[in-house]
């Protein structure tokens, strides 16, 4: 069967919609299916709608995602109450470790990701991987640094991301990894963003997974969450009405 | 012992266009930072043709190193100052069904 690949992290310019435009057309050309965008709170639906039709004339399926920067854990705690029904996905950037460990424990949260290149500023641990594990959080992985910097801020990088791969795998948190791309340059065909996870030694058919089984499944369980047939995990609603027996 | 080998074609994706000398040195450039000179040497790179018409070059690498090319390919940001982007259009082990998927 034909494997289907996600690119959950473009990062376009919104008030440009042509450079949006741009950046779809790019990722059905690279040979993705589904792509997400972090869309803005405060008029998430209008962006939704358009995104919505420019990518459905491309033949792909766009999902709705936030990407949460939250100062501290009470202020993670609020956007999580506000957001999480309204969105297809919620990232959290993790920028401490207060932060990042309520992340981690949080069933709303989605992805954890960890944008700083400096290890002592990344938190994804023993101890965030345990909690990661139990709430189903994703560890995302933006390609997008690992192509851009060079020399030893790469090699740093590198050194960071296998720690944090191994620790994943041994607490068997699902790996998504993006492009990250705000530019159609930065832009990578799937099995290319698979290849460069080689570099920090996750091995192919994890590579694979990360950037087709684990997001689609994440975007799968996320849209039957926000159906309004939904009720609790594993009980829906398949009826309503007088037939109803 | 036959060394086993892959032909990849290669797009450059680019609003310049660069001459075989420029690509190749690009990709032995990202080999090198990537890999180093002992990854780089087992990599077997070499120039098999280039079609500047459709900017598609076409490189052989051993077949062991296919993923590592990617890699390094992947990580080609800037030729000559200019951005760029090389995708991996396409793999085979024979330069004729090479030619043959591409039409070229």
């Amino acid at each position: 069967m034909k494997r289907i690949f996600a690119d959950l992290h473009l990062k376009p310019s919104l008030g440009d919609m042509e450079h949006a435009k741009r950046m779809i057309s790019r990722a059905s050309e690279l040979g993705y299916s589904l792509i997400a965008m972090p869309l803005p709170p405060s008029s998430y639906k209008n962006y939704a709608v358009q995104l919505h039709s420019l990518c459905k004339e491309q033949g792909l399926d766009f999902a709705s995602r936030l990407d949460l920067k939250p100062k501290t854990a009470g202020e993670l705690i609020r956007f999580l109450r506000k957001f999480r029904r309204s969105f297809e996905i919620i990232a959290v950037v993790c920028s401490s470790k207060a932060v990042a460990r309520q992340a981690a424990k949080d069933r709303r949260v989605d992805f954890l990701n960890f944008t700083e290149v400096d290890f002592h500023r990344r938190f994804f641990d023993k101890a965030e991987a345990e909690l990661a594990s139990k709430s189903l959080a994703a560890l995302e992985i933006d390609m997008k640094p690992l192509i851009t910097l060079e020399g030893p801020e790469r090699v740093r990088l590198l050194s960071a991301l296998r720690r944090e791969v191994d620790t994943a795998k041994d607490f068997h948190v699902p790996i998504v990894v993006s492009s990250g791309a705000k530019e159609e340059m930065n832009m990578r065909k799937p099995l290319e963003l698979a290849a460069l996870t080689t570099l920090f030694d996750l091995d192919k058919p994890s590579a694979i997974d990360a950037v087709s089984k684990n997001p689609l499944a994440i975007v799968k369980r996320n849209r039957e969450k926000l159906s309004p047939e939904f009720i609790a995990p594993g009980i829906r609603l398949i009826r309503r009405g007088k037939n109803c027996h | 012992m036959k060394v086993k080998r892959r032909y990849l074609a290669l797009k450059v994706d680019s609003e310049e266009s660069f001459g075989s000398k420029e690509l190749m040195n690009a990709l032995w450039q990202a080999f090198l930072k990537l890999f180093g000179e002992y990854g780089a040497s087992k990599s077997g790179l070499a120039l098999i043709d280039h079609n500047r018409e459709k900017e598609i070059l076409i490189v052989r690498v051993a077949h062991k190193e296919v993923e590592k090319a990617r890699a390094a390919v992947a990580t080609i940001t800037r030729i000559e100052s200019k951005p760029v982007a090389v995708h991996v259009v396409s793999v085979s082990g024979t330069l004729k069904a090479l030619k043959e998927k591409l039409k070229i």
